[in-house]
This record gives C-alpha cells, sequence and structure tokens, in this order.
C-alpha cells in the first residue's frame, strides 16, 4: 500500500500538473478537493483517466467518486480492492 | 471632447517580454514552454492554476498581470466596467492539435477545456475579477483598426469604463503577444489616432529595445 500511494502521489502531480508540488507534499489524507489540495470538476475527470491508463480500473458508478477520490489513500484502497477482486 | 488613449501596454515576442516600453523579461530559450514556467517565476505569481493552462491563457495571464501591476491608472470600482476584447489567428489550434494527438490514446479533459480561443479570456477575467463585456476575434493578422473600433464601441456604452484589448496568438513555440488597456479620456485622442497608435506600438522593433 506504501508504494502504491507514493507512486499515486507522483502520477497525480505529472497527471494535473501541479508542477508547484512535489509528490510528498501531498498527506496521506489530505483532501483532495475544494480544501486540502483544491482540485477542480476537470482535476477528477483526469484522476478518471489516470486510473484506466495505469490500473485498468474504470469507475462504474460516478456516485462513489466523491469516496474513491477523497484522498490519495481512499484512491489507494479502491485500486487494491478492485485489482484483486 | 471625450477620446480614447491607451493607458498601458505589454508586449510578448521573441521569449521577452515589454511592459510600457521597458524590458522586464528576457530568455535564451527557444521552448515557449521553459520559457512560460521561467517568466511565471520570475515575476513571483502565486496563482498555482496557471500550470493547467494551456499556453495561449499562460501568454494572457502573464501578459494581464505586469499589465494590472504596472498600469498607472486607477482601476473602476465595479467589475463590470471593465470590457475584455482580443484576437489571434491561430485560435486555439496549438491546443486542438495537442488534444487530437492525446485522443489517439485517452483523450485528456484538462486540454479539452482550454480547446477554445477565448478560455483565456475567462483565465484574464477569473483571474482579475473582470465581469465586463467581451469578445474574441480570430483574423488572419493583428488588425488594429478591428480592435480599435469595437473596443471604442464598448467603451461608447454607458457602464464600461475601461477596456483590456489585444493580439494573443501562440502555435507551438511561436508566440506573438500585445496587450493593452484602452479608456476614454477628456484629452484623449480620436478612433483614428488611436488606431494608428496601436499599429505603431505592434510594429515597434522590441529587438532593439533595451537590447
Amino acid at each position: 500500500m506504501e508504494k502504491l500511494i507514493a507512486d499515486l502521489k507522483k502520477q497525480i502531480v505529472e497527471a494535473l500538473n501541479l508542477k508547484h508540488l512535489k509528490p510528498e507534499d501531498i498527506g496521506d489524507d489530505e483532501p483532495l478537493f475544494v480544501e486540502g489540495l483544491g482540485l477542480d470538476s476537470i482535476d477528477a475527470l483526469e484522476l478518471i483517466v489516470l486510473l484506466q491508463q495505469q490500473y485498468n480500473i474504470k469507475i462504474s458508478n460516478p456516485q462513489e467518486g466523491p469516496k474513491i477520490f477523497k484522498s490519495v489513500k481512499t484512491i489507494a484502497a479502491y485500486i487494491t480492492a478492485h485489482q484483486t477482486a | 471632447m471625450m477620446g480614447y488613449k491607451i493607458s498601458g501596454y505589454c508586449v510578448i515576442r521573441n521569449f521577452s517580454i515589454w511592459v510600457n516600453h521597458e524590458r522586464c523579461i528576457q530568455s535564451s530559450t527557444t521552448s515557449l514552454e521553459e520559457f512560460l514556467v521561467a517568466a511565471y517565476t520570475q515575476i513571483n505569481m502565486n496563482y498555482p492554476r496557471y500550470y493547467k493552462m494551456d499556453s495561449l491563457s499562460k501568454v494572457g495571464i502573464l501578459a494581464a498581470e505586469l499589465l494590472w501591476r504596472d498600469a498607472k491608472i486607477i482601476r473602476p470600482d465595479s467589475p463590470e466596467s471593465i470590457a475584455v476584447i482580443l484576437s489571434n489567428a491561430h485560435a486555439s489550434l496549438d491546443t486542438d492539435v495537442r488534444y487530437w494527438e492525446s485522443a489517439k490514446k485517452q483523450a485528456s479533459p484538462a486540454l479539452f477545456v482550454y480547446t477554445l480561443p477565448n478560455i483565456v479570456t475567462g483565465e484574464i477575467c477569473i483571474r482579475h475579477n473582470l465581469k465586463g463585456e467581451n469578445a474574441f476575434f480570430i483574423a488572419e493578422r493583428f488588425d488594429p483598426v478591428l480592435l480599435s473600433d469595437y473596443a471604442g464601441m464598448v467603451l461608447d456604452q454607458p457602464g464600461t469604463k475601461l477596456c483590456m484589448g489585444g493580439w494573443l496568438d501562440v502555435m507551438n513555440d511561436h508566440h506573438d503577444v500585445f496587450l493593452y488597456l484602452m479608456e476614454k479620456s477628456e484629452d484623449g485622442n480620436s478612433a483614428e489616432e488611436i488606431r494608428a497608435t496601436l499599429n505603431t506600438i505592434y510594429q515597434l522593433d522590441y529587438g532593439k529595445i533595451n537590447s
């Protein structure tokens, strides 16, 4: 899980063009949207694309989005659950 | 008699930036992407959203930032009284091509949102809280008649006090930016004189200024 979280942070910084941040600046539990990193709806779409491209995971129920993308840790948990399922 | 005057301008060309005839940034790079990041850092801007923008929006944001910082005018209180009238030749083609390339594998939503030329207008308006009339024209080349006449028409409407206007053209590493502030003034010039002024400023050989 730790390596996955570290990889995700690097991929998020790269995919969302967060050039003012280093991957290690992002807290595992830090909120990604509104507060915390302050990501927006376009960033959410990029995160969906990232999951598809890097982990071959498609989010079938958009209602789950806010729960999955709450923090890097919740994304990692979702990936882990869906890759081993 | 009321006329118009150009209250300040910013030019970005050949990887350098001039504000009101003074070169404030010069770079030896030949990559527009590198230049835009270096210039952002150099002017001490703190606007992380900048990194997500396409090149057209970045040049617009940089020019508008420097223009406002150096503007020798009193900004009107009402955001609704400040108009933005822009033009270019390549529309959003630079980003359109990048988006098209990305779509071969996986279309990028972040690129898609910049596949309209007037997005740069929106970015400038968000950054500087401008809510007045806006328009974006596509023209083959810088057209001082189109820009000054339209800005003049907007400024003649009650409620509009200031107009940010200009030419923001980007394609690959090509960049040609001329952004200015135009306002109504008791001691201002005629529309015809403004056209000539805009043309003169645009045509200046900036390579010879402060070199």
